[in-house]
């Protein structure tokens, strides 16, 4: 969904680092996006190298780091893994389920010169 | 342009003029090694790393730790605070097109009448069409039309806030472009986004489109009064609107009669009062220095 406007997010973030932090090009962007949080990776990567160039970013390499969904279930008392966000509880396929991670996306890390 | 929905940034409007954003200028490139620092220098601590070592690059690793959508939760906040003191109680409508959304906020409009003061903040990708059906209803309403954009987001609304006769102590509906994926995302400042379904639609909508549901607090089944002509079932449309979030609460109406209206708007008034019980102890705190 909308990675344009996502991908305007992290060039914003990206360009205010680089006035406060003083660095000129960006070699690397490490992200990380949470399996759950509806993101899709190739999408990203095409509306990021479209919104970066002619920004100190352009040419940089975007790494993903997925993250894995998690979510609590209440009728079995405990944490279990979650592929899809609706997906009821592997163990007991209720959907007595709290999701508790895998909805980041959040820029982590720049490489920078 | 969005791979999505081709949302794009640069054609949205308020009231058919430019909404200007803050431009963001990208870094002059300036060479980080062998400037020249005076007459007959060369100066290699000016780069990053601030020394120079042959054969390496003064690369560096910049913490960030930042949530992509920072700067629009960050106008939403500004938003929610200016809600907040102000008493207002706001709603964010989001369906997709052909729900009903503008002729049920037409019908609660006029039910209000007396009751709240009401203003409204319409989205849609082009025409003024709503914002007039709205204003014919006697209620201020401001037009942003988002161009290309899918969604609105928090920093067109403060925009339009600045420029909307906003009554204290009222209810703000914010109709949103009518689309069941990107405005899931965007946080807009508001107390709770509205999730509209209409009998005319298909039960599976919520799963379809999870994140909508999974967003709202409330949920207006609407057009119910076409339910005897139509091979709707109300049961299955609930239950997957609630395996998608659990606690979402539904009201089953229709704007086209006003059944289910009384719930609808008793809860809107209930919301308004919250508000405003919420802006006069904020306010209390500030004059007593709290704050």
């Amino acid at each position: 969904m909308h990675e344009m406007s996502l991908a305007e997010g992290i060039l914003q973030i990206i360009e205010d680092a680089a006035r406060s932090q003083e660095f000129v090009r960006v070699k690397t962007v490490w992200l990380e996006i949470g399996r759950l949080s509806s993101v899709e990776p190739e999408a990203l990567r095409f509306c990021f190298d479209a919104v970066v160039r002619g920004s100190c970013a352009e040419g940089a390499r975007l790494d993903i780091m997925p993250l894995p969904g998690a979510g609590w279930c209440m009728d079995c008392g405990q944490s279990v893994e979650l592929t899809a966000l609706y997906d009821p509880c592997p163990k007991c396929d209720g959907y007595k389920v709290q999701t508790t991670g895998g909805t980041e996306m959040r820029v982590k890390e720049l490489e920078v010169e | 342009m969005c791979t999505t929905c081709g949302c794009s940034h640069g054609e949205t409007k308020l009231e058919g003029q430019n909404l200007e954003r803050e431009a963001v200028a990208a870094p002059r490139f300036v060479p980080v090694t062998g400037r020249v620092a005076g007459l007959g220098a060369l100066h290699y601590g000016h780069g990053p790393a601030g020394a120079h070592a042959p054969g390496l690059s003064q690369a560096r690793m910049v913490k960030i730790e930042q949530d992509i959508l920072f700067k629009n939760d960050a106008y939403a906040e500004r938003n929610r605070s200016l809600f907040r003191r102000r008493g207002i109680f706001t709603l964010n409508l989001v369906s997709s097109p052909g729900s009903g959304k503008t002729t049920l906020l037409v019908r609660s409009i006029e039910e209000l009448r007396g009751r709240v003061p009401v203003a409204v903040i319409e989205g849609d990708q082009q025409t003024s069409n709503d914002a007039e059906r709205i204003r014919a209803t006697g209620a201020p309403a401001l037009q942003i039309n988002t161009g290309k954009g899918c969604h609105l987001d928090a920093h067109m609304v403060g925009a339009a806030l600045t420029k909307l006769e906003l009554a204290d102590d009222g209810v703000l509906f914010i109709e949103n472009v009518g689309n069941l994926v990107c405005p899931a995302a965007f946080d807009l400042g508001e107390a709770h986004k509205v999730a509209i379904l209409s009998v005319t639609e298909g039960e599976d909508k919520p799963l379809k489109y999870p994140d909508m549901f999974r967003a709202a607090d409330l949920m207006l089944l609407n057009k119910c009064d076409l339910l005897p002509y139509l091979r709707f079932d109300v049961e299955l449309a609930l239950e997957n609107a609630r395996r998608v979030n659990r606690g979402l609460r539904v009201i089953r109406l229709s704007a086209e009669t006003g059944e289910g209206f009384g719930e609808w708007l008793a809860w809107i008034e209930a919301g308004a009062a919250a508000a405003r019980r919420a802006s006069q102890e904020e306010g209390a705190e500030r004059i007593l220095g709290f704050r």
